[in-house]
């Protein structure tokens, strides 16, 4: 399945519910959600033990706005809008977490 | 979506009753679903899990209380109702708190359900 959370980890506990159920799969990190994806946030490390178990990728567009496209954390993989259409339709499911 | 055979659904609740409109939105979707006949089931995360919180008295806030409806589901064949066990212990909670029976399940369990479903839908 593909995880799909769009808010950060500063303001909604949807990444840590995300990363503590899911067991297999993709995240996708959009909008305020690709914070988590920035070296020295606070959700760092559990975004990265999260690794062994998930792809992570960020969307590219979302991070530029922010103007934190340089600072992403190794293993998490920048993607297009096109990469995003490409996630969601080699994932037999996706969920956007609300 | 194909029209051979129901879908599994999931709706994975994670909102509280009455301080957003999540969770009445989310029975209505459920009730349509089941409507259809698809294979209809019903996680609570997080706040969710406050939904189900036996003895809710609404007439105080003018709000009509929907938590009656959780225990009429199993009338439209809604019977899998699952709450994730660490949602419910983070809140103080047992399943005598609940005002419906449910399946517990810890976190990786209830992932692996949701792996297993044609549509998952977040509220």
């Amino acid at each position: 399945m593909l995880h799909i959370v769009n808010k950060s980890p500063s303001e909604r506990n949807t990444l840590e519910s995300v990363l503590r159920i899911a067991q297999s799969g993709s995240l996708l990190l959009i909008e305020d959600g690709v914070y988590a994806a920035t070296r020295g946030n606070a959700a760092e490390a559990r975004l990265r033990a999260a690794m062994a178990r998930l792809k992570v990728f960020a969307l590219l567009p979302d991070l530029e706005a922010r103007a934190v496209a340089d600072r992403v954390i190794d293993g998490v993989t920048p993607v297009d809008y096109a990469g995003f259409v490409d996630l969601v339709a080699e994932h037999p499911s996706c969920q956007s977490w609300l | 979506m194909t029209a051979a055979g129901p879908k599994k659904f999931m709706f994975v609740n994670r909102k509280a009753p009455y301080g957003t409109i999540y969770a009445l939105e989310s029975l209505e979707v459920v009730l349509i679903s089941a409507a259809f006949d698809q294979d209809v089931s019903l996680a609570f995360v997080d706040d969710g899990v406050y939904q189900l919180k036996k003895g809710q008295q609404t007439k105080g806030i003018e709000t009509k209380n929907f938590s009656p409806t959780y225990r009429a589901l199993d009338g439209y064949d809604v019977e899998k109702l699952y709450v994730e066990r660490e949602s419910l212990e983070a809140r103080g909670l047992t399943a005598d708190d609940l005002i419906v029976d449910v399946e517990i399940l810890g976190s990786g369990e209830l992932g692996k359900l949701m792996d297993e479903q044609d549509v998952v839908m977040s509220f």
